[in-house]
């Protein structure tokens, strides 16, 4: 007979949960620690960068080291006022939410860098394919505010006419490519878009984010093959933001380091600060001339941390430590770029209240706009036709039959 | 006109469309320098280049991937899933994503993709290079489904799908690729002599939605799609009963018109496929027929399908419908 094993499977614990004191592995480096890397390097020379940390702004909020993008002042402030107007939105959707306006919301809290400094970096012919935590893109890309919350409250003007969740934007005209709930699937479409955009020898490159969590999903590895073998036009970026849901990174992968995972892919891979504005624009900025360089595919990991619940359904209270985003040594994104900007000369605490309060008083506006053509407690919604249409392109008989059922019940 | 084998045929509409439409790209398992495992796009890396017809990863879930990014940016993609049990890896991507980007983007993208991939048994495949899974997909709004079952089908079928503006699942019955099947394995011709294997070179479509009329008569109306349709055309030659044999060849949407105007005229009706019975495509037609057609049955409505287990290998010609069984329930719905 087999002697019985004493320990059962291995399941690993979440660093700290509710009442534990939080712990995060502090950064110790330091913008000089890395150099600009070659736009032609080889894979074995990104390793330290994938091992290492991408960072612009110091401990102090200076930039320093070889990857400042030397952005101009006016350019900073813009992507500060991107940021600042994510948060708010953010803010004013979730109150929504808790009247009853809305159905669910996902915020950006924390993580408002990522879709804004790296949507910023590209070319506006340059697709987009987001997860729901990249909105931020759409302001970067001219979106309107009222388009958004028409779209969040599923009312008469959501341009997806009622069928999709909250936070599940598209926005075709900013060539931000329609969301979907399964996390994951657009990591590895996204190749599909960018090799499109390569047979048509056009000029155009495609980013696309994924989760930690979801890389574990079987896209995450068909996008990094696929991207490298067909050496796609293609920015592939795991946010690391540590948590899905409930669940730690560490059930992700149990390698806690994300960016090397694109090495043995033959992709060069760079893990950056995602908490860093300036690191994160310079870094893309760099992923993008090598797509345009036809130099194929680059992995980055951004690592960030989800200062807010996963979504309004969620309570990370229960899993985690309540206070643990005050030890997030990655800091506020918005704070970051803010002190940056006054160290310099160029910010003050005062143009910043105004800034908060003009973006505050346009979110308000927006709102009120948005509602007048209905919201999701009082209606009006939709045609439920809408329910029929663009199934097909053209609705076949059956579809026909079934529509004309459901209005013959539906105009009783 | 040309003989053509089924290999040929879809070989031929592959090669009209890439000539016609540049928008065109081609690739799966060993389809590029190879030309397929069952040498459907032979020759066509060669004549129309390696960027438009190329080998991918074993990785159908990425293939789908793929192919839906490089349709909802403007291409047209034509994929292979080697065989269609090994679709199941792309059943993500096809069925919430591909099937549903049209609307859940408002119409602001869409995904002109079509998957070609064989299907069916009779080739001693066993479990897993013999399955008919077309009812995993008729399930899903936002498809087509589509199951060819002849030379001249395959190509006015497969160029409709292409030119397609939504997703079609495009089934090709892998025992008719070389001859049409009978039911005896020991007696298998090929399509040589068979006027359905008479195709023009050039390009041409058959439109999808719209059944074919294969045998015509007045006594029961068998319906079958695939390989099912030679079987049955078999079946009703072994009854001596006049029969109606319409081959569905699209599914999803299914000609409504077609199956009911026969119906009314025979009164009676047998439905052939060999993927498994539950919840098999057999049980959204007759529960159809029996809305549509009530007062025009005579008898019954009999289904002949494979069984609700796993394909079967060396003792195949158990599982799949045989010209017997077929006969025997075309006899049932003949008695009074």
């Amino acid at each position: 007979m087999v002697k019985k094993k004493t320990e059962s499977i291995h399941v690993p614990d979440a660093p700290h949960r509710p009442g534990d004191e939080t712990k995060f592995e502090q950064w110790s480096w330091k913008p000089e620690d890395l150099n600009r890397l070659d736009i032609e390097c080889s894979v074995d020379d990104a390793i330290n960068h994938a091992t290492g940390l991408v960072r612009v702004l110091d401990d102090d909020h200076e930039a320093k080291g070889e990857w400042n993008p030397n952005l101009t002042s006016e350019e900073l402030i813009l992507g500060l006022e991107h940021m600042l107007r994510m948060r708010i939105f953010d803010e004013r959707m979730m109150k929504m939410q808790r009247t009853g306006k809305l159905s669910f919301y996902m915020r950006s809290f924390g993580e408002e860098a990522v879709a804004i400094a790296q949507t910023m970096a590209l070319k506006n012919q340059d697709w987009l394919f987001p997860t729901y935590r990249q909105p931020g893109a759409q302001f970067v890309r001219g979106r309107d505010m009222v388009s958004m919350i028409c779209h969040c409250i599923g009312n008469e003007e959501d341009n997806v006419k009622g069928r999709q969740m909250p936070v599940h934007y598209t926005y075709r005209e900013g060539r931000y490519i329609s969301v979907s709930s399964p996390v994951g699937t657009q990591f590895s479409q996204a190749v599909g878009v960018a090799l499109a955009s390569k047979y048509k020898e056009l000029d155009e490159v495609t980013i696309t984010w994924i989760g930690d969590g979801a890389s574990a999903e079987g896209d995450y590895h068909y996008a990094l093959n696929f991207a490298s073998i067909f050496k796609a036009p293609v920015i592939l970026n795991v946010v690391n933001n540590q948590w899905a849901i409930s669940t730690h990174s560490n059930f992700a992968s149990n390698n806690q380091n994300f960016a090397i995972r694109g090495i043995p892919y033959g992709i060069p891979s760079i893990r950056v600060d995602g908490n860093d504005f300036l690191a994160l624009y310079s870094v893309t900025k760099w992923a993008r001339e090598r797509a345009a360089k036809n130099l194929g595919p680059t992995h980055i990991e951004v690592l960030t941390y989800r200062a807010g619940a996963h979504s309004s359904s969620d309570d990370p209270s229960r899993y985690r430590p309540k206070d643990s985003n005050d030890f997030w040594p990655g800091g506020d994104p918005i704070e970051r770029l803010k002190l940056h900007l006054v160290q310099t000369n160029n910010w003050s605490e005062k143009m910043h209240k105004e800034l908060e309060e003009r973006i505050d008083s346009e979110v308000m506006d927006a709102y009120k706009e948005a509602v007048k053509f209905g919201d999701l407690a009082n209606g009006p919604y939709p045609s439920s036709d809408a329910i029929f249409t663009e199934v097909y392109e053209t609705p076949p008989w059956h579809l026909l039959e079934q529509w004309d059922e459901m209005k013959r019940w539906r105009d009783e | 006109m040309p003989n053509m084998n089924m290999v040929q045929s879809v070989n031929s509409a592959l090669d009209n469309m890439l000539s016609r439409d540049s928008d065109i790209v081609i690739f799966g398992e060993d389809v590029g320098y190879f030309g397929g495992v069952f040498r459907t796009s032979d020759g066509l890396q060669e004549k129309h280049g390696k960027h438009r017809v190329f080998d991918s990863p074993l990785s159908e879930g990425g293939i789908a991937a793929t192919a839906f990014g490089m349709g909802i940016n403007g291409l047209r993609p034509v994929v292979e899933i080697q065989f269609a049990d090994y679709i199941f890896p792309a059943y993500d991507q096809i069925v919430n994503e591909m099937a549903k980007v049209r609307h859940r983007s408002g119409g602001e993208f869409w995904c002109p993709v079509t998957i070609r991939t064989p299907a069916g048994g009779g080739i001693r495949g066993g479990h897993h290079h013999s399955q008919s899974p077309e009812s995993q997909f008729t399930h899903t709004p936002g498809l087509k489904v589509v199951y060819c079952s002849t030379p001249f089908n395959s190509k006015g079928l497969l160029i409709s799908a292409i030119e397609d503006n939504d997703p079609v699942i495009f089934f090709e019955p892998k025992r008719c690729y070389r001859g049409p099947f009978y039911g005896d394995p020991h007696n298998v011709p090929t399509w040589k002599q068979h006027p359905e294997a008479e195709v023009p070179e050039s390009y041409y479509k058959i439109p999808l939605g719209e059944a074919r009329l294969a045998m015509e008569g007045d006594k029961c109306t068998v319906i079958a799609w695939g390989t099912m349709v030679h079987v049955a055309e078999q079946a009703i030659r072994n009854s001596g009963i006049s029969c109606d044999l319409l081959d569905l060849q699209t599914l999803v949407p299914w000609d409504r018109d077609a199956v009911v105007k026969s119906i009314e005229k025979t009164g009676r009706c047998v439905v052939v496929h060999e993927a498994p019975k539950t919840s098999g495509f057999g049980a959204e037609m007759v529960a159809s027929i029996q809305e549509r057609c009530f007062y025009h049955l005579e008898s019954p409505i009999e289904r002949v399908t494979g069984w609700d287990t796993p394909f079967p290998h060396t003792t195949e010609w158990d599982y799949m419908p045989s010209p017997s069984r077929i006969a025997e329930a075309i006899l049932k719905t003949q008695e009074e």
